[in-house]
């Protein structure tokens, strides 16, 4: 620790209020996550109301968890370690932390509401409509503004590796939202303000589409989330981090190599082949730039791999890591055209978006909240630890079953699309192979129910942390990471 | 700003910088990592070279081996088609009833039946033609509505039921059950003596008996067994389209459902249709 770390006052309940958020949408997402899932294994369930039907849903589920969780997840790591790295107060202080916190919350009811009504730019992941995208634009160069604004009040002579990788996330995200959603209000031309149309037409559009869906999933789930690795695992770990010249190498390479992979998402499209090969290639190099980063997670263990044994939130952070190296394998894997032309369209991309989202994604993220609730409201640890291995275990349960099933069901249902009987005519229709996929889609929902439990044991525990219980239990490890 | 020092686990050292008590050790890339990374590169510049790859002022790089997806896609419709061309011009010259004669010729038009089945059929009538138990007409078995020769399949097809194309088979039962046509209990006799049909057992001289005679045997006939003509399901089995019983008959007396079915003849062309026929007539019942 910092000799003079204790002089230095710290912006935290905006902090707070952001982790607490993050708990709240989280649970929120998983719920409506299960819920879709389940709609897609008995579609009663969709209750015959516009407003409940899977299409409108989805993207609730989708935005709650990508944005609303992962992003006030982001926002609240990232506001707490740039200013504990810069040994610096957050710029802008509470009120801009709470400009940005207040808008943001209120912004994602907004779009959630907007999406159930059926207003919808039609594009994944960017739903909302242009006038959110506005709103939206505000909230992120504000927080721009708080978090370059640390940096460079900063009181130690060097940039910690994590927030290079935040400030990418925050510069990236910026430059993907406002090329994704360059689009023209249809109340300009006497239509309804409520709807509007891209600036680009046919295959152009999907291709900035899919620049803009890659990199959300590169920039805002996989830098981001880097960042909140370099500083929590060595943290808890109490080690040093493993390769300052890997960070600064694997770095770099990540962030030229990812933002030209998007045109992966449209092999066998009409997107010229030239393009195809580019987002292949660029992909299959990516793969060693995005082990970099998990290398460094995990050797920075080398001298604490006891704490697996003793520990639970280290448990998530490095079961996180791993999932994290399996998914950038997968990836590269899926983006060479032999196996996507097997792998498209299929439940198999479902599933490595979930090994990487649950896996990664929410795992990491459990980590490092494990570790700031009991620091941010002055706890020595959080409430039960034991409860905190309940939590990785069912998760982790959860999420097996959930890849499983969709590795299972995603094979299974590309196999049939190309089968052809020996007199050359399709030997399914594509109703038999929904009705195959069936069993796949009960597990699935199985398994995002188990993840569902998982996270209200984390609640529970939380709320015991905050009230300032403390669980009779007989083995507490002595190296808890608060100090 | 802590000085450089070496890491007592790992033997290495730290590179001096320091955050919030996080060090940084100056362990070098491993071997295996920068290998494999420079591997990739070199595969995806072998693949640059062979393949489409980058953009030009006046078009792209071609790579060597000339790949063109769209020509892909060309050259794999047309082997497709030319490993059915034999069998696909005997189709079109065959009758329904020439296809069903010749066994090899049958087989495929089954096999290509059967997809087209799924994709356009399976929707209401269900995989392999089931049905849907008071909702939509089973298929696969001897009770026809409309007929179930293959001329009278290829008809139904064609034209649809009940849709706003002029050769459209037509006809709706009339609601015997409101206004004043019956009374509640001349329905439930009636329903009582058509229950009584589907059993096998009819109630001869039951007041129902009479009633039927007057109000339901035009289209019914006689003892319920129907008339394809007018799309009079028999009632003189245990078969029901909407719901049996009692209930459902009372039901279908006082407030008839009617289905409907799109005229294909919009959408598919003649031989697709004489295809579907031929596998529809081959699901258990063709007449």
């Amino acid at each position: 620790m910092s000799t003079n770390t204790d002089a230095t006052r710290y912006c935290e309940d905006v902090v707070k209020k952001f982790v607490l958020a993050a708990i709240f949408w989280g649970v929120v997402g998983f719920l409506a996550g299960d819920f879709i899932a389940w709609q897609l294994a008995f579609p009663a369930l969709n209750m015959d109301l516009e407003w409940t039907t899977f299409g409108r849903l989805r993207p609730v589920h989708t935005s709650a968890v990508i944005f609303a969780f992962g992003g006030n997840i982001l926002f609240s790591t990232s506001l707490y370690v740039v200013q504990r790295t810069c040994r610096a107060e957050m710029f802008g202080g509470t009120g801009l932390g709470n400009f940005i916190f207040f808008n943001f919350q209120a912004l994602i009811v907004v779009a959630a509401l907007t999406y159930v009504l059926g207003f919808s730019q039609g594009q994944e992941y960017a739903e909302p409509e242009w006038w959110i995208d506005l709103w939206l634009t505000v909230i992120w160069v504000a927080y721009l503004i708080a978090f370059a604004g640390t940096i460079m009040k900063r009181k130690e002579p060097h940039i910690y590796v994590a927030n290079w990788f935040f400030f990418s996330m925050i510069l990236t995200v910026a430059m993907l939202h406002l090329g994704n959603n360059l689009a023209v209000p249809a109340g300009l031309f006497g239509g309804s303000w409520m709807k509007s149309y891209n600036l680009f037409g046919g295959v152009q559009n999907a291709m900035t589409q899919w620049w803009y869906g890659h990199n959300a999933v590169g920039f805002f789930l996989t830098a981001g989330f880097l960042g909140i690795m370099y500083y929590f695992v060595p943290k808890r770990a109490e080690r040093p981090v493993y390769s300052y010249r890997l960070s600064i190498v694997h770095f770099w390479a990540l962030i030229f190599l990812y933002i030209w992979a998007g045109p992966h998402h449209l092999h066998y499209t009409a997107l010229p082949d030239w393009a195809q090969t580019l987002g292949a290639t660029f992909s299959v190099m990516l793969w060693m730039p995005s082990w970099g980063g998990m290398i460094n997670g995990l050797m920075t263990l080398s001298g604490a791999w006891d704490k697996l044994r003793t520990d639970p939130v280290m448990r998530f952070l490095v079961s996180s890591v791993a999932f994290y190296g399996m998914s950038t394998f997968e990836g590269p894997m899926m983006s060479i055209k032999a196996v996507n032309s097997l792998s498209h369209y299929t439940d198999w991309t479902v599933g490595h978006v979930h090994s990487g989202a649950l896996g990664w994604v929410a795992f990491v993220s459990f980590g490092a909240l494990y570790y700031l609730v009991p620091k941010l409201w002055g706890r020595k640890e959080v409430y039960s630890l034991k409860l905190v291995g309940v939590h990785f275990w069912v998760a982790t349960i959860g999420i097996v079953l959930y890849i499983t099933a969709m590795w299972i069901s995603g094979i299974m249902q590309g196999l049939m699309w190309r089968a052809y009987d020996n007199l050359g005519f399709l030997q399914y229709s594509f109703i038999e192979t929904v009705e195959a996929m069936h069993p796949y889609y009960v597990i699935r929902a199985l398994g995002g129910l188990l993840f569902v439990l998982g996270a209200l044991v984390m609640v529970y525990n939380f709320v015991k942390t905050i009230k300032g219980d403390v669980a009779d239990e007989a083995m507490q490890p002595s190296t808890a990471g608060a100090r | 700003m802590a000085s450089m020092e070496k890491d007592s686990v790992s033997g290495q050292m730290t590179t001096g910088h320091e955050w919030d008590g996080i060090k940084e050790l100056n362990t070098p890339l491993p071997k295996w990592w920068v290998y494999v990374f420079w591997a990739c590169v070199l595969w995806a510049i072998g693949y640059w070279i062979a393949m489409p790859a980058w953009p030009t002022p006046t078009g792209y790089t071609q790579g060597m081996l000339n790949y063109s997806s769209r020509a892909n896609v060309a050259e794999d419709l047309k082997a497709q088609q030319a490993s059915r061309a034999q069998w696909m011009a005997k189709l079109q010259n065959a009758s329904p009833e020439d296809i069903v004669k010749d066994k090899a010729l049958l087989n495929f038009a089954q096999s290509a039946g059967k997809g087209l089945f799924g994709e356009n059929c399976s929707a209401c009538h269900g995989a392999g033609g089931v049905g849907v138990p008071g909702a939509y007409p089973r298929l696969a078995d001897d009770e026809w509505i409309w007929g179930g020769s293959l001329a009278d399949i290829e008809q139904t097809i064609k034209f649809g039921v009940r849709n706003a194309h002029p050769d459209s088979r037509q006809s709706e039962m009339l609601p015997f059950g409101t206004g004043d046509a019956m009374s509640a209990d001349q329905v439930s006799q009636l329903a009582d003596y058509v229950v009584s049909l589907s059993a096998k057992t009819p109630a001869a001289g039951s007041p129902g008996e009479a009633l039927f005679a007057e109000r339901c045997s035009a289209c019914h006939q006689e003892g319920g067994v129907g008339m394809k003509d007018l799309g009079a399901p028999a009632l003189n089995n245990n078969i029901w389209l909407y719901k049996g019983g009692k209930e459902g008959v009372i039901a279908q007396i006082t407030k008839p459902k009617h289905g409907s079915m799109p005229a294909w003849t919009e959408r598919l062309d003649a031989g697709t249709i004489k295809v579907l026929a031929v596998y529809v007539h081959s699901l258990g019942g063709g007449k």
